[in-house]
């Protein structure tokens, strides 16, 4: 009997989990599918799922009108570039608050955190203006510093919840062993930490590409990224939904492509210190 | 010191250099629509023409308005022409932010721009933004649907009609008549404004004292939510133009008054599958009454003040917004593919009167003045807007209550006192 409801539960428990995992997939699916759709068939009533004339008309018309790699190129550059340098922040600030915690660090850990609570339109304007001063608008160098200092408090907290459960003891043997600070962060807990720090640079390559807001604001032709190359098929006086599906699938395609691969990492990164 | 002194010159060098490599390219921020990409397409004729190489930033209209208004607020310089519409440039003009196209040359032909869309581009009597293409609002019905309900659409119907047509087409696959319902101040307020004024309402009156209590905005506002209640499609409160052009281009509606620009794509067979069977008619008025619901908009071409790149903007503005701009467009694309609604003598041309819709298009943007939007006198500038800087907040905010009504969740009473309420405290706010 109790076999019986434990197979029947783990049915149950299947069917739900593909269930969620389809809905929140289906947006994906269709913006695949209608990318391949002339624009008639995009806004067909009742729709269109699989049987039609696919076409690759749609990515002919963007790759003609928009220059492609240069967007892409940018949103690796951007997406690499603050990862790697808020990377290199974030390991020693993490290091300091899990292994010489003072009195304040649970504080700065949460003052970090509430910049996250402030909406970013609040600092557009100022930073846009400092952005003027230095002459940093429409450059990929301006544009990587301000999406890492966004991200900046998530890496530190992910990575310090990492550290954490790494045992101090291990780091204070090196330390008698006669390693230096250098040597003790990039020698012994660089190591043992690389499952924590590739999730943390994993996700946050994800959040930069997908980081629509300051990438709008902040560029113009010459550093736009992928967002902007998305932003430019939209219209409100005309139907583009092919087009603009051809467009998004060309953007998402590269970091869902690293996503898969790399599921495993991402998964045990997330759910890291939940089981203790 | 050394090191630090080198890196100064290197970031002075690169800087020159980068200066240097862009110092004959323009930066044009454009919309996503149709003659838009179409402009960009031919452009290369330009650059050939004049060795101005042109960089593109194309953006959806809601984050190209934020964008380019934070940009020539803060004076950032990110972009040589920028394309605005007929409620930024009287606004952007007066507040010193743009450059005045009095400089265009001879034979760019000023006059020949059609008067109300050069009215609405204007400040002080000098133009401020070349109207790219312009276009007002129409009634777009089924021949085929009115036909075998035996009625027939007058030229110029008065509201009457249009309810009466409405009723008649209506079934159960078709929607008797579609309107926008989704908030904003260019979606549903556009619209209900336009209606309004057909019915003898304003939005101010001379001392800049909100009217929308009014017994005309009660009727505007009770005859446009009967209709859309009555005969329009479902979910009708988060429809603007592209769903509402979906439905039309899918037979879904019997009727549609929307912009003159969608009579090009529902005339198209490609897309639409009524294409055969399109008429056009003015837009309505109420019966007696000598305003129409005509609104008048158009997408401009506008220099920011500050370009470095003043003189090579005017020669680009002069060559896209130019007569042999048009034949070239005509030439490579037809006649029924030229940006309309901007030049007079587009409209004395043969070959484009042949066009179905280019006669009812030049009378619905004859039909509308933005410097006499109402029957009573206001102190304003638009027809579907106000243009005072405060509209885009008060006329969402406004368009938000009237989108409920539609979704059934207030009435046009309740609608009109909190739309009321909330114009009254933010002109108050401002200082008006």
């Amino acid at each position: 009997m109790a076999r019986a409801v434990t197979r029947q539960r783990k049915a149950i428990n299947t069917v739900v989990a593909w269930t969620i995992g389809l809905l929140i997939f289906f947006p994906i699916l269709w913006t695949f599918l209608t990318s391949f759709k002339t624009e008639a068939q995009a806004i067909a009533d009742p729709p269109v799922w699989f049987f039609f004339d696919w076409t690759l008309e749609n990515y002919r018309v963007v790759q003609e009108r928009s220059n492609y790699t240069r967007f892409l190129w940018n949103s690796i550059y951007i997406a690499g570039g603050s990862t790697l340098l808020g990377m290199i922040i974030a390991i020693p600030a993490a290091w300091s608050m899990a292994f010489v915690p003072s009195n304040q660090t649970k504080n700065i850990l949460l003052w970090m955190l509430s910049t996250k609570m402030l909406p970013a339109v609040g600092v557009l304007y100022p930073i846009y203006l400092i952005f003027i001063q230095l002459g940093l608008l429409d450059s990929r160098f301006g544009l990587t510093i301000v999406i890492m200092l966004i991200n900046l408090p998530i890496m530190v907290w992910m990575l310090y919840t990492y550290f954490k459960e790494i045992p101090g003891e291990i780091l204070e043997a090196a330390r008698m062993d006669g390693a230096g600070l250098r040597e003790e962060i990039l020698f012994v807990l660089t190591p043992m930490a690389i499952p924590g720090i590739a999730s943390t640079v994993l996700l946050n390559i994800i959040l930069a590409w997908n980081e629509a807001f300051w990438t709008l604001n902040l560029t113009a032709s010459r550093a736009a990224p992928l967002t902007a190359f998305i932003a430019s098929y939209s219209s409100p006086e005309g139907l583009f939904y092919a087009k603009l599906s051809a467009a998004s699938t060309m953007a998402i395609a590269p970091i869902l492509i690293l996503g898969w691969f790399s599921q495993k990492q991402l998964v045990r990164g997330l759910t890291f210190g939940a089981v203790k | 010191m050394e090191i630090g002194k080198s890196f100064a010159t290197a970031t002075a060098l690169a800087l020159v250099t980068a200066s240097g490599a862009f110092a004959e390219s323009l930066t044009i921020a454009t919309v996503n629509n149709g003659d838009m990409i179409r402009m960009q397409g031919l452009s290369s004729e330009f650059t050939e023409a004049t060795g101005i190489e042109l960089e593109w930033v194309i953006l959806e209209e809601n984050i190209l308005r934020q964008r380019v208004t934070q940009d020539i607020a803060t004076s950032g310089g990110q972009f040589d022409i920028m394309t605005i519409g007929m409620y930024e440039a009287p606004i952007w003009a007066e507040r010193g932010w743009l450059v005045s196209l009095d400089g265009l040359p001879e034979d760019y032909d000023v006059d020949d721009i059609l008067p109300a869309m050069r009215a609405g581009l204007s400040f002080e009597d000098s133009l401020y933004a070349a109207p790219f293409y312009g276009e007002s609002s129409m009634v777009m019905y089924r021949t085929d649907l009115m036909e075998a309900a035996g009625l027939e659409m007058p030229e110029e119907p008065t509201w009457d009609d249009i309810a009466a047509a409405a009723a008649a087409m209506d079934s159960d696959e078709v929607n008797g008549i579609c309107m926008r319902g989704r908030a904003g101040w260019g979606e549903n307020m556009a619209f209900i404004t336009t209606v309004a004024n057909s019915f003898g309402a304003r939005w101010f009156d001379e001392d800049w004292n909100a009217q929308l209590d009014s017994p005309e905005w009660l009727e505007a506002v009770t005859f446009y939510n009967d209709l859309i209640q009555n005969y329009g499609p479902p979910g009708a409160a988060n429809n603007g133009f592209n769903e509402n052009l979906t439905l039309f281009q899918q037979g879904r509606c019997g009727m549609w008054l929307d912009a003159t620009v969608a009579a090009s794509f529902v005339t198209n067979p490609d897309d639409s599958v009524v294409a055969d069977s399109v008429g056009f008619a003015l837009a309505p008025n109420k019966d007696g009454m000598d305003k129409r619901a005509n609104w008048l908009w158009a997408w401009a071409l506008a220099i920011p003040a500050g370009t470095q790149q003043e003189d090579a903007a005017m020669e680009f503005i002069n060559w896209a917004t130019s007569k042999e701009y048009l034949e070239l467009v005509a030439e490579r694309e037809g006649w029924a593919n030229v940006p309309p609604g901007s030049r007079t003598s587009l409209y004395e041309n043969p070959e484009y009167a042949e066009v179905p819709f280019a006669d009812m298009t030049l009378r619905s943007i004859e039909a509308a003045d933005p410097n006499n939007p109402t029957v009573d006198p206001v102190p304003y500038v638009g027809i579907q807007f106000v243009a005072i800087p405060e509209w885009s907040g008060i006329g969402t905010a406004a368009g938000q209550e009237f989108s409920d009504m539609v979704a059934g969740r207030q009435t046009p009473e309740e609608a009109l006192e909190r739309a009321q309420a909330l114009v009254t405290d933010e002109m108050e706010a401002a200082g008006y």
